[in-house]
């Protein structure tokens, strides 16, 4: 680049650009803070844990060098593979539910009614209670002989059920508590989005004579989709690694029956201490939380094509 | 039940086991004054006082010998923390050496000290272990330091601290198979039979002797429609093995064989199993499956369960007006004998010093007070803990401090005599009562016992093969 000291208009635009390219980069004493904080507690652990999951790695025990050995034990493990079915049905219902209840809660409190603003503020109460202390107060109510759960069924008729005291129940109960406490949420971000929906499609489509539900399905649904969408993403992978409700109610039992690859993963690591296996589970884990990330954008993107399919 | 009675009965038992906590502290700090004058009367016999109690031979330990040391101490949450706590001022007058404590949940008390000590640097020097859970895995790490030098050194051990005052038990979980003690037992944790006397009155039953009379006593003692069961216990995995152990050992089980191998899917295993099954399925409380202890006292304290059996330290909820509806009405006996024996399962803690600790002889005077006789006398009659030295037990003067019922001791020191670990003594503890436990839950669904037992132990033979390996 010395060897050009003197360069015309015409040639200058060419001869800067391999010019900039040898310029010392000015904007990495920038980087570095944010860099090093990535690399220390994002990809540091992340490249240890792999690194950890392929050696037989006992506390107390000497570490030897294994290969795939922990990840080839998991198929064979029958609590592992119970406690992916179990991680899955409790997130797609732990999905589901908070995803109908929250819509329809976003739809009513969007109406102007007395009080709006009170019940609201009562409405999303569940979700800033400590987990561990909701928990706490679900196992009493849960509980069949002293539980105020059995004595309101009692009320209406029922016979008494034994919430997370059955194997059968104890999944759909947990996802009860899940439900409760982050329905609120899916409500704040579905409100959100039927916050911002104009009002002219309503007032065409009361011309057209369409109904309240049409009105929803054909109008409402589709331009709330994306809030569904990050909904349903957030309460996704705040589902898939749900430990501390399950874990205070009921320890993955009875038996292993609420037993999810989280509170599997918590065992094997820090009761058996075997963190080899632990952190093959643990990498598991997160590839499962990749691919459902990957399927819900996905299938927004197929949402989206559709609307703009529809729309043209 | 009339509505507001039972919603009156579910606040009560919740607030009540929370209030528990706070009434128990108190009952305790009042138990423990009387019992430090009880103590002192007992000591002033003696011709001596406070940790003078330790005999004034020439041979007295040199207290002073490390006074300016400071000891770091990690504590399991619970009464002999709080013991810990309470009095470490004394230690410190009569040493010269300062404690610094730390009280962390059981569970999380566990993972930590074990972190800890594989990194080869712990925080602490002093360590509160749980023996039925960690024992082996101590040993074999070699993470304790030895202490039977120290024991017989006149310069730091009082003279009535010998190996023969702790009972078989305690010191078959203090010694390494070489007979090294690797720490000084400090407080055992027998199960015993709790039982509600007014019921057995009621019905004019025979309080249990065997395990056969104890299921045909609680299958009288049940009435689903008064919301009334025979027995209760724990259910839930994990938790369910130090009950269902009881069953196991007094139909003749035996954990491990000469060889090392795990013994749960035999005869014994199998009619223990059977007796759980129908003991829990047909006179206990529907969701026994999801007991823990607290679930369990809760159905006790209620007065909806006749029996529970489990570990002798729930005597205070029990016998405080405040969290308890039957109090007065508890009777305690040991755990009924089976057909091939009369065990009770037995679990305990002991205090150890860390091999990594730079002041080893310092922490082992800690040891020692903690598990001294003046200490030991205020666990007992706190009801907070029974020590596992004979000297303490068969002490008159501690024994009439003791403010909780004299039967609840009586059951305490006949089911020392009978007692027998209650878990085997092998690395992977946790797994075991997990695998083993779940199969016993999965019995409580209707599963077959023998099937169940034969799972658990083809998946768990491996694990424990491979932690001997290793």
């Amino acid at each position: 680049m010395t060897a050009l000291p003197h360069v015309g208009p015409a040639t200058a635009e060419a001869g800067a650009a391999p010019e900039r390219e040898w310029r010392p980069p000015s904007y990495w004493p920038f980087v570095i803070p944010a860099l090093v904080v990535v690399l220390a507690v994002i990809v540091f652990p992340w490249a240890f844990t792999i690194w950890m999951s392929l050696n037989e790695w006992k506390v107390g025990s000497p570490t030897t060098f294994v290969g795939l050995a922990n990840y080839l034990r998991l198929p064979k493990d029958p609590r592992f593979v119970e406690a992916v079915a179990h991680t899955l049905v409790y997130t797609a219902l732990s999905v589901l539910l908070p995803l109908v209840f929250g819509t329809f809660a976003a739809v009513v409190f969007h109406m102007n009614f007395l009080g709006r603003g009170v019940l609201r503020a009562i409405f999303i109460m569940p979700m800033m209670a400590t987990p561990v202390a909701i928990a706490l107060i679900w196992t009493m109510m849960f509980h069949p002989q002293l539980g105020v759960l059995n004595y309101l069924l009692s009320l209406v008729g029922l016979p008494p059920q034994l919430w997370v005291f059955h194997p059968s129940t104890v999944i759909p109960s947990l996802v009860l508590v899940e439900t409760w406490q982050w329905t609120p949420l899916v409500m704040l971000i579905v409100l959100g989005g039927i916050a911002a929906i104009p009002a002219e499609p309503y007032e065409s489509a009361q011309l057209d004579g369409a109904s309240l539900w049409q009105m929803f399905r054909y109008i409402t649904l589709p331009l709330i989709a994306p809030f569904l969408f990050i909904a349903a993403m957030i309460r996704m992978i705040d589902a898939v690694k749900s430990f501390d409700i399950i874990f205070a109610i009921t320890q993955g039992g009875p038996g292993s029956a609420s037993e999810t690859i989280n509170l599997y993963l918590y065992s094997v690591a820090f009761t058996y201490y075997d963190l080899g296996y632990g952190s093959a589970i643990a990498v598991i884990l997160f590839l499962l939380i990749v691919a459902l990330a990957a399927l819900l954008l996905h299938l927004r993107r197929r949402a989206q094509w559709t609307e703009t399919g529809g729309g043209a | 039940m009339a509505a507001p009675t039972f919603a009156a009965d579910i606040a009560l038992c919740y607030l009540r086991l929370e209030k528990n906590k706070t009434a128990g502290e108190k009952q305790r700090m009042e138990k423990s004054g009387i019992s430090r004058r009880a103590v002192l009367a007992g000591t002033a016999a003696a011709g001596a006082m406070g940790f003078a109690r330790f005999p004034a031979r020439a041979a007295e330990p040199q207290w002073k010998k490390f006074a300016g040391t400071k000891l770091e101490v990690i504590l399991a949450k619970g009464p002999r923390g709080d013991n810990l706590q309470r009095y470490a001022k004394e230690f410190t007058e009569l040493t010269g050496i300062q404690v610094e404590s730390e009280q962390i949940p059981e569970q999380q008390q566990r993972q930590k000290v074990v972190i800890e000590l594989a990194s080869g640097k712990p925080s602490f020097d002093v360590i509160h272990l749980s023996y039925h859970v960690q024992k082996r895995q101590f040993e074999k790490a070699g993470w304790l330091a030895n202490l039977s030098g120290y024991m017989k050194d006149a310069n730091l051990t009082a003279p009535d601290l010998v190996e023969s005052d702790f009972s078989a038990a305690g010191l078959q979980y203090a010694r390494n198979d070489k007979g090294q003690m690797l720490s000084l037992p400090w407080s055992v944790d027998y199960f015993i039979l709790y039982y509600n006397k007014e019921m057995f009155q009621k019905k004019g039953i025979e309080i249990p002797k065997t395990l056969d009379e104890m299921v045909l006593a609680a299958e009288k003692l049940t009435d689903p429609k008064e919301g009334t069961f025979g027995f209760v216990g724990r259910g839930l995995r994990n938790a369910n093995m130090t009950l269902w152990t009881n069953f196991f050992l007094n139909y003749g089980g035996e954990f491990l064989d000469a060889k090392g191998n795990i013994l749960t899917d035999g005869p014994e295993a199998i009619e223990a199993t059977k007796l759980y099954q129908r003991l829990l399925t047909k006179v206990a409380p529907p969701g026994v499956a999801g007991f823990n202890w607290m679930e369990s006292m809760a159905a006790f304290t209620q007065g909806r369960a006749a029996m529970w059996i489990d570990g002798v330290g729930w005597a205070p909820p029990l016998e405080d007006p405040a969290a308890s509806r039957i109090v007065g009405k508890v009777g305690y006996t040991i755990v009924p004998a089976g057909p091939k024996g009369k065990y009770s399962a037995t679990y305990g803690d002991g205090i150890g010093v860390a091999q990594a600790c730079p002041n080893k002889e310092a922490a082992y005077l800690l040891c020692q007070w903690l598990v001294s006789k003046t200490q030991g006398a205020r666990l007992l009659q706190a009801g907070g803990g029974v020590p596992f030295r004979n000297s303490v037990l068969d002490d008159s003067d501690t024994r009439k401090g003791v403010k909780l019922p004299q039967e609840w001791l009586q059951s305490a020191i006949d089911s020392a005599k009978i007692s027998k670990l209650g878990l085997p003594v092998i690395i992977p503890v946790a797994e075991f009562r997990d695998i083993v436990g779940a199969a016993l839950t999965a019995t409580l669904s209707g599963a077959d016992p023998a099937t169940e037992l034969k799972k658990a132990h083809e998946q768990f033979r491996p694990i424990l093969e491979r932690s001997e390996k290793t």
